[in-house]
């Protein structure tokens, strides 16, 4: 099998204008921006949130907190899946307790991903509300599951899948839809 | 890199990589154990036994702890050899475990060697948790993981490792893990206490602490056993502290920023004296602290390992 | 009793000396001829085609381990004597430390008369040196050698007391038979398990220094000296052993000593894997040693191969490595490693091996057996040397199974074993 790109569904000017709107709607919808702290999931979901919270702090000249989170101790496929999944550090160095966490990941799909971090971020404390912002919504959700801020739906197959790339861990800023297809 | 094992049964059949992704996991590990809420569910349903055939406080309760934060279920059996028919225990209580469908058995035991046939008894997986004078496999991680805290890398230290040789299985898990990492060891105690050939693996074999003690970057003391005086290993332990006993006189002839270390229990007094054990250069509540972090990751490994032997 | 007529093998025996195409005409249990071609016309003579195979006299075990009386579980004197037969030796010396030890005239006897019964080849009683094999006062050394007793040994304990020791062998002087010693110091081994050496080192278990088998060599050969009588020294496993007992002979003491196909193969560094079937007394030891065995072996300063045959039950041996009893089973395997690896590696020729199992062993304890004269006791075999076969222990005939040889993949087997004038193995099988 082997995975072919299909389109570009984002450019690099895209993922700015699309990375400032979603930082706008979330201090649009979040005026205790004092409250605001922001969790990437691992991996591509880290750089995102760094991005959004570098955004917000322009906008709002003020910094906002950014956790990593990792989610391999929670997932619920752990023993079936192969080769064994690598646990990278968890860093979160601020209380969370009455805080609005905007938890960032870079798709949404079956929401399984959002369920294991849901749990995770309720052992580190009670925040006051969790809301989550993802870069693409590719449907076929699993579970009862839904983003608060999408920066672009794209109704998949699901044999296709979304490839995100970003700068920081791909050299690139492009979001892709490829399909795996015998060779 | 996989870990791709059922079992961990010492250092010495280790790679270098499998060390280095153990030690890596036990640094995710460790933010765990700083939470308020330490606990994850990735062990649910999974059934840990600590089978202990020796008394040990401080490992079967760091075991025990790694388990329960992982979310397993654990069950502690501990039982001596002397209270059972000789030797026959460990084959019947392999046979038992069985039935009770554990996923991972810890087991402690006075003969080296046990673990090996353990697994070769039951379908679990195997922790080595000590065996006779033969290895302490997490011991020796949990050691490495802490001087790792301290030191960007091993390559190039010298670490002399200083008593009862002979009968220490954290030494020779520590051999074999240091030198794997790039340390340089040496064995210091009473010629009766160092084991014949150790010079092959390769280490350097010293006699004499005050002489070589200002080439260590790290001094790693393990506890005399007191009866070892009566098997005359030694003259007495009186004797045995004025030549080995690490106290700060002694302290001042090694490097500035040496790092001591100890696996416990620690006879204070005797081998360290407490104002050593409690002072500056002293790593050795850092290494309960990682033990734990760095028994979880073993767990974990093992748990989604699932390699062959 | 049937006559048999061997036809057309190639006969060894070391001690005529002789190696050549014979026929051999067994009669009566006896052999009755040995000549380049015997016809014999008669019907109810028993030919057997010995084409492309090897005859030799019956081998000689002088050392092995019946579990009778006692732990018959583990082996009896019925099913000792076929796993020995099976493999090639017709004659046997058992050990003492059975339950209760053959420490008087009477357990010698009930030996000696359980094998006229029940054996399926000659079992020839050891006696105790010590009572109760206890290390404190002579047994009634006499009256056992009286009923048949051939040698005497506190095998398995060593006699510590030097001076017990002394007297065993001054007064052993009148029947002329060996002392076998089992040459080790309880004080230095104490605790062991194996060797002591860079593999004890590694896996944390206590170590049997040489030293310990070596300062009692030293005694035996200084005592040897003391008292003019045969001293036998039973299982040396190291080169310095082997040193002061060629010196020894070189002085013209009566020194003799044995040695097992499992130090002559095996080194410590099968222990590795913690299985409990390489625990033996004296352990394994390193491969210096085995060498200097090996070359002793061709030097002619050991004067028997013997197989310790040592059976014990499978959850005995089923456990941790320093738990675990000590011994191995060797009767059945012996010949057939010691051909493979011995004898086809280039060691020593088949012809002196053979001299180590038949006549070696029959003058240590003045036997007349292991040759092929006529007018000796019909004990012969006939070995195809060309026979491969894996060592499986589910096949043995003895009741136990303890062996590391589990898989070993061997070339050369016995294929009749004839005693006594009777057939009691036949196409390698017991008849």
């Amino acid at each position: 099998m082997k995975l072919f790109k299909k389109a570009e569904v984002i450019d690099e000017k895209d993922m700015a204008r699309t990375i400032s709107r979603l930082a706008h709607e979330i201090v649009e919808a979040n005026k205790k921006v004092e409250e605001l702290v922001i969790v990437g999931i691992r991996s591509r979901g880290v750089p995102l949130a760094k991005r959004i919270a570098q955004r917000i702090s322009e906008i709002e000249n003020r910094e906002i907190p950014v956790g990593i989170l990792d989610i391999t101790l929670y997932r619920d496929d752990l023993t079936l899946i192969a080769p064994q999944p690598i646990v990278r550090e968890t860093q979160i160095p601020f209380d969370i307790d009455e805080k609005t966490i905007i938890l960032v990941d870079d798709v949404l799909y079956t929401g399984r991903t959002v369920r294991s971090a849901l749990n995770a971020l309720i052992d580190f404390g009670r925040p006051h509300a969790m809301h989550l912002a993802v870069l693409i919504d590719r449907g076929h959700r699993e579970l009862p599951i839904r983003a608060d801020y999408v920066g672009k739906s794209i109704p998949t197959s699901k044999h296709e899948t979304i490839e995100v790339r970003l700068k920081e861990t791909d050299g690139a800023d492009e979001v892709l839809i490829c399909e795996l297809k015998e060779r | 890199m996989v870990l791709k094992r059922r079992h961990l049964l010492g250092i010495q059949d280790l790679k270098v990589e499998e060390m280095e992704l153990i030690l890596y996991q036990a640094k995710a590990f460790k933010e765990i154990t700083q939470r308020r809420i330490k606990k994850v569910p990735t062990l649910r349903g999974q059934t840990v036994v600590n089978l202990f055939y020796e008394p040990s406080t401080r490992t079967r309760t760091s075991f025990e702890l790694a388990a329960k934060w992982l979310s397993a279920d654990v069950v502690n059996i501990s039982t001596s050899t002397s209270s059972v028919v000789k030797g026959e225990s460990l084959r019947d209580m392999a046979k038992t475990i069985e039935a009770m469908q554990a996923d991972t058995i810890i087991l402690r035991h006075g003969q080296s060697g046990a673990p090996h046939l353990l697994s070769n008894l039951v379908s679990s997986s195997i922790v080595n948790a000590g065996d006779g004078s033969h290895e302490h496999p997490t011991q020796s991680l949990l050691d490495i993981f802490t001087l790792l805290e301290h030191r960007p890398t091993l390559n190039g230290l010298v670490v002399g490792i200083v008593g009862d040789i002979l009968h220490s299985r954290v030494a020779r898990s520590n051999i074999w893990g240091l030198t794997k990492m790039g340390a340089k060891v040496v064995v210091v105690g009473p010629p009766t206490l160092i084991p014949v050939e150790i010079e092959r693996i390769p280490v350097e074999v010293a006699y004499d602490l005050d002489k070589t003690i200002e080439r260590f970057d790290v001094l790693m003391i393990l506890r005399i056993q007191l009866e070892r005086q009566q098997s005359n290993f030694f003259p007495s332990i009186n004797e045995y502290v004025k030549f080995y006993g690490l106290n700060n006189e002694r302290l001042k002839r090694a490097k500035e920023d040496v790092l001591i270390m100890h696996p416990g229990p620690i006879n204070r007094g005797i081998e360290i004296a407490p104002e050593v054990a409690d002072g500056p250069h002293s790593v050795i509540t850092d290494q309960v602290t990682n033990g734990i972090a760095v028994r979880m990751a073993v767990l974990y490994l093992l748990a989604t390992g699932w390699g062959e032997g | 009793m049937t006559k048999i007529l061997i036809k057309g093998g190639r006969a060894v025996d070391p001690a005529s000396p002789l190696d050549g195409k014979r026929d051999i005409l067994i009669e009566e249990g006896e052999i009755r001829a040995i000549e380049e071609e015997i016809r014999c016309e008669e019907p109810e003579v028993r030919v057997i085609e010995a084409e492309g195979k090897i005859v030799t006299p019956g081998l000689i075990d002088i050392h092995t381990h019946l579990r009778e009386p006692g732990r018959e579980d583990e082996e009896t004197i019925a099913t000792g004597s076929a796993a020995a037969a099976k493999g090639g030796f017709t004659t046997i010396l058992c050990m003492p430390n059975t339950e209760p030890p053959i420490d008087n005239h009477s357990l010698v006897k009930f030996i000696i008369d359980k094998s006229r019964t029940e054996a399926v080849g000659n079992v020839l009683p050891v006696g105790s040196i010590s009572k109760g094999l206890e290390g404190e006062s002579l047994s009634e050394i006499g009256q056992m050698v009286k009923g048949g007793a051939v040698a005497i040994s506190d095998d398995g304990y060593p006699v510590i007391n030097t001076e017990l020791m002394r007297r065993a062998l001054e007064y052993t002087r009148i029947f002329d038979i060996p002392v076998i010693s089992h040459c080790e110091d309880t004080n230095l081994s104490k605790d062991g398990v194996m060797n002591e050496g860079y593999v004890s080192t590694i896996l944390g278990m206590r170590g049997i220094p040489r030293a310990a088998e070596e300062v009692m060599v030293a005694r035996e050969i200084i005592l040897a000296e003391l008292t003019g009588t045969k001293v036998h020294i039973a299982h040396v496993s190291t080169k310095g052993s082997l040193a002061m007992i060629k010196e020894a002979k070189r002085r013209g003491l009566k020194v003799t000593c044995e040695v097992t196909p499992h130090h002559l193969i095996l080194t410590d560094e099968v222990v590795m894997g913690f299985d409990t079937n390489t625990r033996v007394n004296p352990p394994l030891r390193g491969r210096e040693d085995v060498d200097a065995l090996r070359e002793g072996l061709a030097e002619g300063i050991i004067d028997a191969i013997a197989t310790d045959h040592a059976p014990h039950a499978l959850n005995e041996k089923e456990l941790e490595y320093g738990l675990a009893p000590c011994g191995i089973v060797g009767l059945e395997t012996a010949l057939g490693l010691l051909l493979t690896e011995i004898v086809n590696k280039g060691v020593v020729s088949f012809f002196d091996l053979i001299a180590k199992l038949t006549i070696g062993p029959a003058r240590i304890l003045n036997l007349e057996r292991g040759r092929l004269k006529v007018g000796s006791p019909a004990d012969v075999i006939i070995i195809d040397p060309r026979e491969e076969w894996v060592v499986d222990p589910s096949r043995f005939v003895s009741k136990s199974k303890n062996t590391p040889f589990n898989g070993w993949q061997l070339k050369g087997k016995t294929v009749v074993t004839i005693i006594n004038g009777r057939i009691a193995v036949e196409n390698g099988e017991l008849v």
